[in-house]
């Protein structure tokens, strides 16, 4: 069924007619044309723009949960695409106009919210920093402005601008077009979307093992609910791509940490924008729901245990407090973890393996969020065609032996 | 918060120390570094472990001496804490 407005008049007529299931539950076939490995945002995007813009319809994506319980639902959904190269500017950018148009595009409200992106500077290094940032990306055509901190209160009233605090703030970055979406719905219209098409999303299947014919290419997969023949594999499978791509005979430049994020009791609207600091490591924006949704840094070391350092979000929280002190008694609803794969460059990985037919994309560590509709449109691009589309070839992973880094860890060494 | 066995100093709270990442990682040598490849491996590809990783620690708060750990990155908890220069314990049921 197509939502629109009539569509929810009669259902409200209707509450005796549930609403109808909105992707099926399919047992996996025993062949594909291509199978995606992994069910977060960028594998269901990646699968809907191979049905729809390459014609791939008889495609899987195979999940090891539920879709979307990954890192997807998991993090705080900032959407931005100030990044200082030209490289990553151009790739985020590329998903953030495709946010743009999404909702529309899947026929599924992703709730995207341009509300405006606040990055703050507490130092003169920051001030350089952020004026670099916007300088460069207006060559790159993207919009960001540095502003004066009286011009960022005005902009966010909540905000602590008094010069007598350990971090003052003493400027901003504006990007005004950034923002948040609602991250399920974000898999959800996806996996809608590809459903309509014709694609399978499964379930409870994790990916165990990789066939491959006498020459070495890809030929099949191996999973808990048997093994399927497919040409082609992609894995998008966030923290675990390096254990996936272990179990393929794969070592990559990943390092898996576990990232933290906390909400608020939900509260009346008091943030009207998203406000990040990379200085004192602090993020923060309001949920419709009334939230706060904070998030915190990284452990400092490899896990896959899915929580990490209470230490790490008491950091954090002690930061908000300083830059919003009306949140001090405010109470923690809930706390959580995701596990991201961090590169030596901060820059994801999208592109070719050395075995043949089997494709990445990862990499995308504290930050992909922002990114799962372009980042899905140009995988899609580089699995059919079997050649990277422009936007992500600087991101293949031969980098690493060429050097051509793409080197956002030195660039603002932050988080998302 | 991770307690940490530094074998120099005994117990103390994680925030005392730094991570240094995957331990018992060689440098290739000098005729092997000219091969861009086999260089991109030594600075970049790492095991990333799912279960027990072998690790360097810097106890920089406290006797700011590196030693090595290994620990299951599924739990955290750490099995044995050693010196630089010495082989990894053998641990029952485990393969490093
Ligand atoms: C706390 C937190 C806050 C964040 N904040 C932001 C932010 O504000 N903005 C932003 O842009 N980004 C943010 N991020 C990063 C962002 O969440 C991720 O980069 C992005 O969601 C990754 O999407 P994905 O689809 O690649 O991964 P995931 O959603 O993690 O999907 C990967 C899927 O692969 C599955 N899988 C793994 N192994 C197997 C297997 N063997 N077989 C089958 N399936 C398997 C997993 O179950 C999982 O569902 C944050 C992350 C966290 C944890
Ligand atoms: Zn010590």
């Amino acid at each position: 069924m197509r939502f629109s407005f009539l569509a929810l008049l009669r259902q409200a007529f209707h509450p005796d007619v549930p609403w109808t299931r909105q992707w099926r539950d399919p047992e996996p076939k025993s062949a594909y044309d291509a199978v995606i490995v992994g069910g977060g945002g960028h594998g269901l995007a990646t699968a809907f723009y191979l049905a729809s813009q390459h014609g791939l319809t008889n495609i899987a994506v195979l999940e090891k949960g539920w879709i979307g319980g990954g890192n997807t639902g998991r993090n705080t959904t900032i959407i931005r695409s100030n990044y200082l190269f030209p490289e990553s500017a151009a790739l985020y950018d590329h998903s953030l106009k495709l946010f743009e148009g999404l909702s529309q595009a899947l026929n599924y409200n992703v709730m995207f919210s341009p509300r405006g992106v606040l990055m703050l500077a507490h130092n003169h290094h920051d001030i350089i920093s952020l004026k670099r940032h916007v300088y460069a990306n207006r060559l790159s055509g993207i919009d960001n402005q540095y502003i004066s901190a009286k011009a960022a209160k005005a902009f966010c009233p909540p905000l602590n601008i008094s010069p007598r605090i350990r971090y003052p703030v003493l400027g901003a970055a504006l990007q005004r077009r950034g923002g948040v979406a609602r991250h399920d719905a974000v898999a959800w219209g996806f996996a809608r979307a590809a459903d309509a098409l014709g694609v399978d999303i499964i379930q409870n299947c994790e990916v165990t093992g990789l066939m491959r014919d006498a020459g070495g290419a890809v030929r099949g997969i191996e999973t808990t609910r048997g093994a399927i023949s497919t040409p082609k594999v992609g894995v998008v499978a966030a923290g675990h791509s390096s254990v996936v791509l272990e179990r393929f005979g794969l070592r990559m430049p990943l390092e898996s940490f576990p990232l933290q994020a906390l909400v608020s009791e939900p509260v009346k609207p008091i943030v009207p924008c998203v406000v990040m600091s990379n200085t004192i490591h602090a993020y923060i924006s309001q949920s419709d729901k009334g939230e706060l949704v904070i998030g915190a840094g990284t452990d400092q070391y490899v896990s896959y245990s899915q929580q990490g350092g209470q230490h790490v979000t008491a950091q954090t929280l002690e930061a908000i407090c300083e830059l919003f002190p009306q949140f001090g008694r405010m109470r923690m609803l809930r706390n959580w973890g995701g596990i991201v794969d961090v590169t030596p460059d901060r820059s994801p990985i999208i592109g070719k393996t050395p075995i043949e037919g089997l494709f990445v994309n990862c990499g995308w560590g504290t930050g992909g969020f922002k990114a799962t509709p372009g980042s899905g449109h140009v995988f899609a691009h580089t699995m059919a065609t079997g050649a990277p589309h422009p936007i992500n070839a600087p991101f293949g992973l031969e980098r690493f032996a060429s050097g051509r880094l793409i080197d956002e860890a030195a660039a603002a060494a932050v988080a998302h | 918060m991770l307690l940490i066995d530094c074998p120099y100093c005994g117990a103390r709270p994680e925030i005392e120390f730094r991570c240094g990442g995957e331990a018992h990682i060689t440098r290739p040598a000098p005729e092997a570094a000219r091969d861009d490849e086999s260089f991109a491996q030594f600075l970049y590809f790492r095991r990333n472990t799912k279960g027990m990783l072998a690790e360097n620690w810097w106890h920089v708060h406290g006797c700011q001496r590196w030693f090595h750990a290994l620990r299951d990155t599924q739990t955290d908890a750490f099995a044995a804490t050693y010196k630089i220069g010495a082989t990894p314990p053998d641990l029952p049921g485990s393969a490093s």
